[in-house]
């Protein structure tokens, strides 16, 4: 039991309430605390990788056994999610020091850890009800971030936003009572075994307590019909934290992924991924896809990209199949990257243009502006050479089912769409006005932009050495026998 | 006492419900705060109902309640009094500055 699994949510933990106190009246120092922290868990998200290959570990919080105690489990999936969120933090942090933006409102940095704490510890957890627990934590960091900067409408947008996820949060206590009273657990592990090991006669609350918690993880997850939070928050919430929020919605694909693989019995989670999740995810993915088409304004065609972007997501965890979940797991990654560029960008394009609207004549943009929409536009329409168009293709490749096959490509097709309308509008048209190009990007926020980029890029050309470590994911995930014995849980029987 | 606690729970929850549907800010925070009570009070009574029995596990007693629904609805009581007043300065905020106190958004409105 090695203590460094703690350290990524006692590091933010510590690290914001500081900042929060003693650096109220210090910029500077708020400014070090934030990129020095994020650096840090970095750091440390790279250094537990090598720890979780050896398989899962287990960390007992105040050393209390299993499922009496809540513990912290660290395996492959977790380190790599780990990884992503530190990573993209990273890149946000350095893009808002760039840009000022954390001088917009107050308190911007120790919002900022506390809600990577709150992500950290969700991927991290082993135990449901904690689980919710760290959810609460990255949703009221969540919270203050989205009404950064104020602003009647932001603030609106924040009601909206607050309110949704509350019945969420609703829905997920009754999922959890639900399933403690079924089963009197709460460790997801132990949780799958006294599940299965049920009498057929509680089959029916399984299945209630088992959609009840999908439920809430696919409105973190933004698929449709529950998906009409997003576009909103992401629309109105500064640029900076809606390119943070991009691994938000992937906290709800993680927790069905763990949700179907150690929660739920096989043939449960067959049913409900068949019958739910997949038809969910292709409408979840065309309504995306429209809506990047339909959209008035730069930021909620983005919001909209990454409800598509969930939608392909969606598709791919419902297959149930390791080689597929290999490939989502990659184009996961890819496009919560890819995602957080895209609204980065958007936030350069609102300032330099002073405007959101799509239509609106305004004096040309910078050539490197124009140039960066180009790769983002051609990573979130999954096109070649970057990694998006790899990704749809191990997932077209490892699925080769007509309904599949038909909205992925005919999603692709409607965001490429979309997206090359708004470049021509945005890039093109400015120059019907005779004017010269407006503004620059700020040294240190085309650095973060350029950051993202070369991240794309090595994801597509490391794919070869990233995908065997995602099928190994995808194996665990499959067949958890591992994260289950890491649990140590006593021998089933005993009723407590 | 199970008919009465599961008609209360219903209750709470159908009230909570109707009042989130309407259109101004204050009647879908009452009806946010019904159903935080609602979810409580089944939190609560997912361990099983039991009269005058102290949820404490000492050997060789064998009237108690289970504890642990207890130390959660603890935590799930002090999270939604929390994310209540949250929502209720964003929503001051929100009246204040808008002048009304609306839910809905046209798409039109930009930060």
């Amino acid at each position: 039991m090695t203590h460094l699994i703690i350290l990524p949510v006692v590091l933010p933990a510590l690290l914001g309430p500081i900042t929060l106190l003693f650096f109220r009246a210090h910029p500077a120092a708020q400014r070090a605390m934030g990129l020095g922290g994020t650096a840090a868990l970095l750091a440390l998200a790279l250094a537990l990788w090598p720890i979780a290959t050896d398989g899962p570990q287990l960390y007992r919080l105040g050393d209390w056994p299993a499922p009496f105690g809540i513990v912290l489990v660290l395996d492959r999936l977790a380190a790599l999610m780990l990884i992503l969120t530190a990573f993209l933090a990273l890149a946000v942090q350095i893009y808002v020091l760039g840009t000022g933006w954390d001088r917009k409102g107050r308190h911007f940095h120790a919002l900022f850890l506390f809600q990577l704490m709150g992500l950290n510890g969700a991927f991290l957890t082993g135990d449901a009800f904690n689980l919710f627990v760290f959810f609460e934590v990255l949703l009221i960091a969540s919270y203050g971030l989205m009404v950064h900067g104020g602003g009647t409408n932001r603030i609106r947008a924040g009601v909206q936003y607050v309110t949704y996820n509350l019945v969420g949060s609703s829905l997920f206590l009754i999922g959890l009572a639900t399933v403690y009273g079924m089963t009197g657990t709460l460790n997801m592990a132990d949780l799958g075994q006294r599940i299965a090991a049920l009498p057929d006669g509680d089959m029916a609350l399984t299945r209630v307590a088992a959609v009840l918690l999908l439920l809430v993880f696919a409105i973190k997850g933004a698929l449709v019909p529950l998906h009409l939070w997003l576009p909103n928050t992401y629309a109105l919430a500064p640029g900076p934290v809606a390119a943070l929020f991009a691994v938000m919605t992937k906290v709800g694909a993680y927790a069905t992924l763990r949700l179907g693989s150690v929660m739920l019995p096989k043939g449960t989670t067959e049913l409900l991924f068949g019958t739910l999740l997949a038809p969910a995810g292709m409408l979840t993915l065309i309504i995306g896809a429209l809506g990047v088409l339909g959209a008035k304004g730069l930021a909620r065609q983005a919001a909209f990209a990454a409800v598509a972007s969930m939608g392909t997501v969606f598709i791919g965890l419902s297959a149930l199949d390791p080689a597929v979940t290999a490939a989502t797991l990659y184009y996961m990654i890819h496009s919560t990257l890819a995602g957080a560029l895209l609204f980065l960008i958007t936030d350069q394009v609102q300032t330099l243009r002073n405007s959101d609207d799509l239509t609106q004549a305004r004096p040309p943009l910078p050539g490197t502006l124009a140039a960066l929409f180009f790769v983002a536009a051609i990573a979130t329409a999954g096109m070649p050479p970057l990694s998006g168009f790899l990704g749809k293709l191990l997932i077209l490749q490892s699925l080769p089912v007509w309904p599949v096959w038909t909205t992925i490509l005919l999603g692709s097709l409607l965001l490429m769409l979309g997206l090359a309308r708004s470049g021509s509008l945005l890039f093109w048209k400015g120059y019907e006005i005779a004017a010269q190009p407006t503004g620059q990007i700020p040294p240190l926020a085309r650095f973060a932009l350029v950051a993202l980029i070369l991240s794309l890029v090595a994801l597509t050309l490391f794919a070869g050495q990233i995908h065997p470590a995602l099928q190994q994911i995808a194996q665990d995930l499959h067949d958890p026998i591992a994260y289950v014995q890491a649990n140590d849980l006593p021998a089933m029987g005993a009723k407590p | 006492m199970e008919l009465y606690l599961a008609t209360a729970i219903g209750l709470l929850t159908a009230v909570g419900t109707y009042l989130l549907l309407r259109g101004r800010s204050f009647p879908v925070i009452l009806g946010l705060t019904l159903i935080s009570y609602a979810v409580n009070l089944f939190i609560f009574a997912s361990g099983g109902l039991r009269l005058s029995a102290p949820p404490i596990l000492q050997s060789g007693v064998t009237t108690y309640t289970d504890p642990v629904p207890q130390a959660l609805v603890l935590t799930a009581i002090v999270i939604s009094f929390a994310m209540t007043a949250v929502i209720t300065i964003l929503a001051l905020g929100a009246w204040l500055g808008a002048g009304h106190d609306r839910v809905d958004m046209s798409e039109g409105d930009e930060p």
